[in-house]
């Protein structure tokens, strides 16, 4: 009931009325442009102080207070600062390589938000292949870190950087493979598809146990993906002072800090739009009532409700657990997670061939 | 990197391989100013060389010119989470030299402060331990309970840290009328939040990962080193001063010493747990039973120690502390050496991060619970 | 083993040795020459296992240096501290015990910079705490520094 099409479709004869073609693709794809910024940057300021007062709460504290009613405008205030901070290069750093290194991290975000379905209709690029799309470009992250601790000229970040190397390389296997379970259960690697498939109910009710396995396995991988604590090897502070974006300051260093809470977003949605069922509201099998009153709720609150939800886990495991060291993080994908999840496909498939899926 | 791959600072020449890293003066897990210079494979550690002395302040050169009530004095600033145990051990050393016999209020006090004093060392350690770990926040639930320790230091003598409570012949001030009571309500608390510590780190899989097995130290290699206090008796090392030549009022209460016998970090890990439980027990044993009495030996307004050699110890937080008193008679020492026990922990850190990787050194690092104006004095 | 054994145990290594008790510890003062053989001899005899070196320093008279070693046993638990006196006071030097406790490798690098005392056949004899350039040895008692010493 809550339909998007509608209202990109009007703006779409709107424009059409009076201009050529090519002006009408060019001025949609402005607005775009321009929604995501905006929708980033938001993304942003929100999750860097989600991200505090969580923490806060998990380590006995109150977090940012003082600018503000409690502390809101702290992240803005933080972020004029980065914007006004002198950006240092060190002196035999690649100096474009260097200047490139976030800009490629920030891409392949926006990439990847791109594909993210918010609502029905509310889905910038759909494409039919939307999962491997989204696989693919959010692998290009990792090059941007391998660049920037390539060009920094500093031991620490390089080190931090063959990490995050090693580490996002390994992981990307998980994350497509459990990905791909889902797949074979949907039959289709479009994303709007995906979630048409479930309004019947969400795939990890539907799926079994197999659907279940996925999901935790996609968890653990996803969170290694944005190499976020347990697995913020390639940063460990401890360890590499701040491994890849040491020598960093300022706006450059911002554009790293934005892009792994963007990632950390995209990670949780991809979760939400696979396996919870994306938009799609929460449904009991024949209660007719109870769906109804479900349907009622609006599908982005249903989508971003999910997604603060998977978040909330993944700043719970940041904030409990200790890190991994390098071997072990690489023992636990390549031992542990990939002979499960294969077998984990076959499993899933062999009931999907029995249609033995609710 | 030099092109002649050759290390500048020991003139040796490096492997093919091999490449070089600072790790401090500055650096997140150092807790100071140690700098490492490590040798190293990709993350593989061939070796660790320390290079001390960015806070050398020469206190044993000082000591030769003050007089020894001065001397207490300096001893805060070296292991300074463990200050009010270095204080004792000079105290108890002039004494020796005076032959003056303490009253046992003043012993029952040294003992409890001492005591507290290693449980708020303890929880530092704890706390900085999970974040080095990655855990940070383990940090703020060691502070939450030693910030309870400290406003009791504050009540009692004024100081948080530096506290000179001790003076050669007794204490500074009587206690606090409060005293018992708060040191009984954080008795009471911290019997509560202990187990949280455990909740929080010690069962966690990740935890056991990177603890178990990691920096194994040999009995005999701790003996040889001379690792001392927790770290040392993670290796099966018996060497509690507290029970082997007791102090204080150590002889009068009853309590375990911590002893493991595999001597990884884990090892060393729990030891300072168990610890934390056995000063628990020794403050409770003796909370109620403060003596009446004076808080201060007669002693002259300028002490002079009578010619002779006087070597005393103490057990602080990181193991054995030594004041080596040379007098020739005089209101000043002709020489003062402090054994601190960081140092001699530091020597062993190359031997035990041998082939290790590069988080692990951390985690040695934190298990040896290294204090550097201690070490570097 | 009680204090005269030890006596005879050191006496049997080194004759020349002079006994004095302060401190609660057996003192026993030797000449630097001997200093090895009998560390050696303390550590390996199976009735003297002084495996445990707790403090070595260092110490300036006005006429010789000596080197000092608080040992214990940590199987028999008795102590003893060895005085190596060194009648050189311009270039003292003495064997390194390193080779017999591991801790001695630091600790004689603290003495070799604080008092310039060479140990022979230290692995790696550097100063530990001062810059490589420093002038003298701070802890004697000739050295003067009039720019970081302040006199009362």
């Amino acid at each position: 009931m809550y339909d998007f099409k509608s209202l990109t479709d009007s703006i779409h004869t709107s424009l059409s009325a009076g201009l050529s073609p090519i002006m009408v693709t060019i001025i949609e794809f402005v607005i775009i442009a321009f929604a995501f910024m905006i929708l980033f940057t938001l993304l942003g300021l929100i999750l860097v102080y989600a991200e505090r007062k969580i923490c806060a709460f998990f380590q006995l504290r109150l977090g940012p207070m003082r600018v503000g009613k409690w502390g809101m405008a702290q992240t803005a205030a933080d972020a004029v600062k980065l914007i006004f901070k002198e950006p240092l290069v060190t002196k035999n750093a690649d100096k474009f390589l260097f200047n490139l290194a976030p800009f490629i991290i920030i891409l392949s975000t926006f990439l990847a938000l791109g594909a993210m379905p918010f609502a029905k209709g509310l889905h910038a690029l759909d494409f039919d292949i939307g999962v491997l799309y989204l696989t693919a470009v959010s692998s290009i992250g990792v090059i941007g870190i391998l660049i920037a601790g390539w060009s920094s000229d500093n031991k620490y970040s390089l080190i931090g950087a063959m990490r995050s190397g090693a580490q996002v390389v390994s992981y990307e296997l998980s994350v497509g493979l459990s990905l791909l379970t889902v797949v074979v259960l949907a039959g289709s690697l479009q994303f709007s598809e995906i979630i048409a498939s479930q309004e019947a109910g969400w795939w990890i009710f539907r799926g079994h146990i197999p659907a279940l396995i996925a999901f935790v396995i996609f968890m653990i991988a996803g969170t290694a993906e944005t190499t976020r604590g347990p697995f913020d090897l390639p940063e460990a502070e401890s360890e590499l002072t701040a491994g890849f974006h040491t020598e960093y300051s300022g706006l450059k260093f911002a554009f790293f800090f934005l892009a792994e809470f963007v990632n950390m977003f995209i990670i949780a949605g991809i979760g939400a739009t696979v396996f919870l069922g994306g938009w799609m509201p929460f449904h009991i099998g024949n209660w007719e009532g109870f769906n109804r009153v479900m349907d009622f709720i609006p599908p982005l609150f249903w989508f971003f409700g999910k997604v603060t939800f998977l978040i909330f886990l993944m700043m719970w495991f940041k904030w409990t657990f200790p890190r991994l060291r390098i071997d072990q993080l690489l023992r636990l994908e390549w031992k542990y997670l990939l002979p499960i999840n294969l077998v984990n496909i076959l499993v899933m498939a062999f009931i999907v061939l029995k249609g033995w899926q609710f | 990197m030099a092109e002649t791959h050759i290390n500048t600072i020991s003139g040796k020449p490096l492997e093919s391989q091999e490449y070089l890293i600072n790790m401090g003066p500055q650096h997140p897990s150092t807790h100071g100013v140690l700098r490492l210079l490590l040798t190293l494979d990709g993350e593989i550690i061939h070796k660790v060389e320390p290079h001390l002395g960015y806070i050398h302040r020469s206190i044993e050169k000082m000591c030769e010119k003050d007089s020894y009530t001065q001397i207490v004095h300096l001893t805060d600033r070296m292991d300074y989470l463990s200050s009010h145990m270095n204080n004792e051990a000079v105290s108890l050393a002039v004494e020796q030299g005076l032959e003056l016999e303490m009253p046992e209020r003043v012993k029952v006090i040294r003992t409890i402060i001492s005591e507290l004093t290693r449980l708020s060392s303890h929880q530092l350690w704890w706390g900085v331990f999970g974040m080095d770990l990655g855990a940070i926040t383990t940090f703020l639930y060691g502070f939450r309970d030693r910030e309870m320790i400290i406003d009791i230091f504050e009540e009692t003598c004024g100081a948080r840290l530096t506290m000179n409570y001790n003076v050669p012949g007794g204490l500074m001030f009587d206690i606090h009328p409060n005293f018992q009571k708060r040191t009984k309500a954080f008795v009471a608390h911290f019997k509560q939040k202990l187990p949280e510590y455990d909740q929080l780190l010690t069962g966690n899989v990740i935890f056991e990962l990177r603890t178990k097995g990691v920096g194994i130290l040999s009995k005999e290699d701790a003996i040889s080193y001379g690792v001392t206090g927790p770290s040392g008796r993670a290796s099966g090392f018996s060497n509690d001063v507290r029970k082997h030549n007791p102090y204080s009022a150590y002889s009068q209460v009853e309590f375990k010493e911590a002893l493991s016998e595999e001597g990884d970090s884990y090892a060393r890990y729990k030891v300072r747990i168990q610890e934390m439980w056995e000063s628990l027990s020794i403050i409770e044993q003796l909370i109620d039973n403060i003596p009446e009495g004076d808080y201060k030996a007669k002693t002259k307004a300028v002490i002079k120690l009578p010619k002779g050699e006087y070597y005393q110890k103490v057990e602080t937080a990181r193991g054995e502390f030594g004041v080596y008193i040379i007098s020739e008679g005089g209101k000043s020492p002709y020489r003062l050496k402090f054994r601190s026990p960081g140092f001699s922990n530091l020597s062993a850190l190359d031997h035990m991060a041998k082939g290790a990787k590069i988080g692990d050194l951390v985690v040695i690092m934190s298990t040896l619970d290294l204090v550097i104006p201690d070490i570097d004095r | 083993m009680d204090q005269e054994q030890l006596k005879e145990t050191v006496l049997s290594v080194a004759p020349e040795t002079e006994f004095e008790e302060t401190g609660g510890f057996l003192n026993v003062t030797i000449p630097s020459a001997r200093l090895h053989d009998l560390a050696l001899h303390l550590r390996e005899s199976e009735d003297t296992l002084f495996d445990y070196l707790f403090c070595l320093t260092g110490m300036d008279w006005p006429e010789y240096m000596i080197v000092v070693y608080h040992l214990k046993s940590t199987t028999h638990g008795h102590s003893i501290v060895i005085k190596a006196k060194i009648e050189n006071r311009e270039k003292p030097e003495i064997d390194t015990v390193s080779d017999i406790w591991r801790t001695a490798e630091f600790h004689e690098r603290e003495v070799f910079d604080l008092f310039g005392i060479v140990f022979r056949n230290h692995p790696d004899l550097r100063r530990i705490f001062l810059e490589d350039d420093w002038m003298g040895y701070p802890l004697r008692k000739d050295y003067v520094d009039e720019v970081n010493i302040i006199e009362l």
